[in-house]
């Protein structure tokens, strides 16, 4: 496959970057056809992610209170040490140019501050506290055979949708 | 080998590993590392309403449902093969402290005295489940992310909008565990 540079069309007032809602051009998203089963690969990813989530117990009601009570520096371990790797390899992806394996140049998003961040960042941290779950650790909860942790899952997919709904009338 | 994948991971070694998943989305296929966004896409797939929010091509952003389907695979792996052999061991103080509200039971991910289909049905349960599970839905959405695409993915990348936000998260979780939770946990 030939190498090919990528060059998006980048809307001016696009604070939504997770999507190509807008104008189906989506930014840092492979734009690259393929057959399905290419997607299995994330499967692999998030089974490893999974794996490491599970094993050092970060998906554990007991481990986030502890960090929020400052009881243990475990998950302050695991998410700075995780940051230090994530800032080293943009840094050197960045550096050195890395294409992605189809040969794709990596593009990197300025998020824009909106007031969602903090407000929605406050909200998240509630139920973080309650539930001692993000999203990621959700998914793996119901792996290990947690199975009311399905009953939050779906109660976080309809939150999800209700922000959907009503968010002309929040502030931004 | 065995012996030890069946020990619970250092974070020093669990950090590094959680980090490299940046590095591992883009090189394969220029993704950023985020999931809460899967919750949008299931319900842009699901039950999109005719909401503006929901309504973009799903099927486009298919790779993060793949993702997470990953992570529930690999959470019944290691239940299925190399689960940790003792339960969590936490701060004393912790331990002393849930006693209070019968809290006792360490062996899940979950404390199981809680998360039951039976406690769903008790206001604390349906508090820490319910309300909780829809607070963690919102509140990511409206920040525009969670852990792994603010304070890892974002930070990684030097956003500030990111470190606002994950402020904002620990703030969050800080005063609910500290402040709110007790009371919850009292209501039986």
């Amino acid at each position: 496959m030939e190498p090919r540079e990528q060059k998006h069309t980048r809307l001016t007032e696009n604070t939504d970057f997770e999507v190509r809602s807008l104008d189906t051009i989506c930014i840092n998203e492979s734009e690259l056809k393929h057959p399905w089963w290419y997607k299995l690969k994330y499967l692999l990813i998030g089974l490893l992610f999974g794996i490491i989530l599970v094993k050092s117990e970060v998906i554990s009601w007991f481990r986030i209170q502890e960090m929020f009570r400052l009881q243990s520096f475990h998950m302050f371990g695991v998410i700075g040490s995780a940051i230090a790797v994530g800032m080293l390899s943009v840094w050197i992806i960045k550096k050195y140019k890395i294409k992605t394996i189809y040969g794709e140049r990596m593009e990197f998003v300025s998020r824009k501050f909106n007031k969602g961040n903090m407000y929605g960042g406050l909200i998240f941290g509630f139920g973080w506290a309650l539930t001692g779950a993000c999203p990621g650790p959700l998914f793996a909860q119901i792996g290990t055979g947690a199975t009311a942790t399905i009953v939050t899952l779906l109660s976080a997919i309809g939150g999800t949708w209700v922000y959907g709904l009503t968010r002309k009338y929040l502030p931004h | 080998m065995i012996e030890w994948l069946s020990q619970p991971w250092p974070w020093y070694i669990a950090g590094p590993l959680i980090g490299l998943m940046v590095p591992a989305l883009l090189l394969f296929g220029n993704k950023a590392f985020g999931v809460s966004s899967s919750l949008r896409h299931i319900c842009a797939a699901c039950i999109p309403a005719k909401i503006p929010f929901f309504q973009y091509d799903w099927k486009k952003e298919a790779w993060s449902l793949f993702f997470v389907t990953g992570i529930l695979l690999g959470g019944l792996a290691v239940a299925l093969f190399f689960q940790n052999p003792e339960a969590v061991s936490v701060n004393p103080k912790l331990v002393n402290e849930l006693q209070q509200y019968g809290i006792n039971n360490y062996t899940g991910v979950v404390p199981a005295d809680l998360f039951n289909w039976s406690t769903l049905f008790t206001l604390r349960g349906f508090i820490i489940i319910i309300v909780g599970g829809f607070l963690v839905g919102f509140g990511t959405r409206y920040a525009g992310g969670c852990t792994s695409g603010h304070a890892i993915m974002g930070l990684s990348t030097l956003q500030w909008p990111s470190l606002i936000a994950t402020i904002c998260f620990m703030a969050g979780g800080f005063f609910v565990s500290n402040l709110i939770l007790p009371f919850i946990l009292n209501l039986g």
